[in-house]
């Protein structure tokens, strides 16, 4: 079997034209992961760019509110461009950078990885291209136009569904007809080997503050972690160094849509099966006869067919728990959040605050939560709007 | 000796491509009869897959046709028995991982032998991955066909000394779809491969003149075309037939 497995999910099930370049991205990975100048780079643009570390905020209404146990949020929405994204860009772009090569692609569902990839393409003298659903590109209009302020050039996808797996494959299709001087930024911990592991790596910085913060807050380790999950790189870096931590609880939480029983959902460890797309083997959203399923959820971030392969080995092994939120849950606890705490989520985030408003109402006190607010919400404001029945011009 | 390896000892082969179900079954089963008549040597059968990753926009959308009228693994396999009454002709499916795995990979291979296949192709299976699928069809006595391309480099020679059929030789970068010129010094890959192994090489992507598919054959054991067969198709849907023969009849009088 190939490297990069995840139990028995991962792999690197893609067209032989791309494999001299995986390979080549794992063997300059290697290299540079204990680099110590590289990694001095990178700490130093974490800390001084894109504002790291991140608060670790004690929701004290919140808290106060659901009467159980202990709430905080762990601030990724403050991040430069305002979510998680920038932690694996920062990564990418600069081992891209090192590998001589001089122009990035990258999908993007809801905007905010092509933003994150525009950024940093903008700060290191990048060329970039980002693809987009073209569904996608009205849903976020906003995000379209920042990402050409940024200096990117933004390519509308109009095959299959005209949403972020389609994006996905319109950016794979692209690396395929330009290798030499170019590197995939995938924004998840998805795709071949070695995207997933790479991915995880840059956004572990997440549990690994979220440990020390806790530490320092607490002096003991949170009892449930919650993220959403789409592809699952929030989701994975909140996790990632909980995961020996046996007695905390990692909470997935899918975008159920308009519900797991309807048609209308992407909430893949839900609804899914075992299969192999876009270069991985995990679950996904498919028919009888393995033809990948159009899936919906209002969250553009989440809206996937599948789930990265680290999250498929949790979820076989019950290390990890997956649950799905429905649009309307996760709009309530878009508005809750913003009215109690005074912070608009990301509807992808909310998803997680969504499932919190369930089970922290019944844990005792003296329980703690972690819930990773993975970007900030400015962007879904006129959508979920529109959700509300107000036209808002954005 | 396969029957596809043996297609090639005739002379330079000529392989086209079409997508099962589009525009419809029928229509597919006359184009195999009518294509083997205009002179191919082995047939490639698409089974659609609704995300193709190594497809150009043409065979993308025909894909789409054969899905949204409703074709299936299950019909395709009806189809090929169909076909198998009448016709010896090497046929080899090509489709993606996915449409295999989420079948089983042992009963997509039993019902693939069953039913008259003799090769299957996965552009999304590379060498590292290929274990899993090509054990069972070695099982199952059908050919793994594996590709190679013009990034494969010193990859090629590891592939072709475990290749079976026939040496998939991606002519160029990027997804399938018509090209106006070939770049890529086809006739060193192919060197590459005859240096360790006796295996037929093929050449596909990007091939619809007569012109390129002769300069290609020259420098290789047969020529693969897709993509402007299924051109044709999309044109003109159910009347497709007597144009793709004749088109293919001029493809292969060029190679001969």
């Amino acid at each position: 079997m190939s490297n990069g497995r995840f139990g028995i999910h991962g792999g690197q099930y893609i067209p032989e034209t791309l494999m001299n370049a995986v390979i080549e991205l794992e063997e300059a990975y290697n290299h540079y992961k204990n680099d110590p100048e590289f990694n001095k780079e990178l700490t130093d643009l974490y800390n001084n760019y894109a504002n790291r570390p991140s608060r670790l905020y004690y929701a004290k209404h919140m808290t106060e509110d659901l009467g159980g146990a202990k709430v905080y949020l762990k601030r990724e929405d403050l991040n430069h461009t305002g979510a998680h994204k920038i932690n694996n860009c920062l990564g990418q772009v600069l081992l891209a950078k090192k590998m001589g090569k001089t122009r990035v692609i990258a999908e993007t569902g809801a905007g905010q990885h092509g933003v994150a990839t525009a950024t940093v393409a903008a700060l290191m003298g990048m060329e970039c291209e980002v693809f987009m659903g073209e569904e996608d590109t009205r849903r976020q209009a906003l995000n379209v136009y920042r990402m050409k302020l940024l200096g990117a050039k933004v390519h509308p996808v109009t095959s299959g569904t005209a949403t972020l797996k389609d994006a996905v494959s319109e950016t794979m299709r692209e690396w395929t007809n330009r290798i030499d001087d170019t590197h995939y930024v995938l924004g998840s911990v998805m795709g071949p080997h070695p995207f997933p592991t790479i991915v995880r790596d840059y956004q572990a910085i997440i549990s690994r503050e979220i440990k020390q913060q806790m530490m320092e807050a607490e002096g003991r380790l949170p009892d449930a972690v919650l993220a959403c999950v789409g592809g699952g790189s929030n989701a994975i870096g909140s996790f990632y160094h909980f995961i020996e931590d046996e007695n905390v609880r990692l909470i997935g939480c899918e975008a159920a849509g308009r519900g797991v029983n309807t048609k209308d959902t992407a909430a893949t460890i839900a609804t899914g099966k075992i299969g192999i797309f876009h270069g991985m083997k995990s679950y996904f959203c498919q028919d009888e006869y393995g033809q990948i399923a159009p899936v919906y959820s209002i969250s553009a971030g989440l809206d996937y067919p599948g789930i990265g392969p680290e999250h498929a080995m949790l979820y076989d092994s019950g290390r990890a728990e997956y649950v799905s939120i429905t649009d309307d849950e996760a709009v309530n606890a878009f508005e809750y959040l913003s009215k109690t705490e005074g912070i608009i989520p990301a509807i992808e985030s909310s998803h997680a605050i969504a499932h919190a408003l369930k089970i922290v109402p019944k844990m005792e006190k003296d329980k703690i939560v972690v819930i990773t607010v993975s970007g900030r919400g400015d962007k879904d404001v006129a959508a979920i709007a529109r959700y509300r029945g107000e036209n808002i011009n954005e | 000796m396969s029957n596809i390896k043996e297609a090639f000892e005739k002379g330079k082969a000529f392989i086209p491509f079409i997508t099962c179900g589009d525009p419809s079954l029928d229509v597919t089963e006359q184009l195999v009869y009518a294509m083997e008549k205009s002179g191919a040597d082995v047939i490639e059968l698409g089974i659609p897959f609704s995300d193709p990753t190594a497809e150009g926009p043409v065979i993308q959308e025909a894909n789409i046709r054969a899905l949204s009228g409703g074709v299936t693994t299950d019909k395709i396999f009806d189809m090929v028995v169909k076909i198998r009454k009448n016709t010896k002709i090497p046929m080899v499916f090509m489709t993606y991982a996915n449409v295999v795995f989420s079948y089983g990979i042992d009963r997509f291979m039993k019902k693939a032998k069953e039913v008259g296949m003799n090769g299957l192709i996965l552009p999304d299976v590379p060498f590292e991955e290929k274990e899993e699928f090509a054990t069972v069809a070695r099982n199952y006595d059908l050919d793994f066909i594996s590709l190679i391309a013009p990034t494969s480099h010193e990859r090629i020679k590891t592939i072709a000394k475990d290749a079976e059929g026939f040496v998939y030789c991606v002519s160029s970068l990027g997804v399938t779809g018509v090209r106006s010129e070939i770049t890529t010094d086809i006739g060193a890959m192919v060197s590459l491969v005859k240096e360790v192994s006796d295996i037929p090489a093929a050449v596909g992507f990007g091939i619809s003149t007569p012109e390129q598919a002769r300069n290609m054959a020259e420098k290789s054991d047969g020529v693969i075309v897709g993509s402007a067969i299924v051109k044709l198709c999309a044109q003109y849907g159910k009347d497709c037939v007597p144009y793709v023969a004749d088109y293919v009849a001029s493809m292969k009088n060029a190679i001969r």
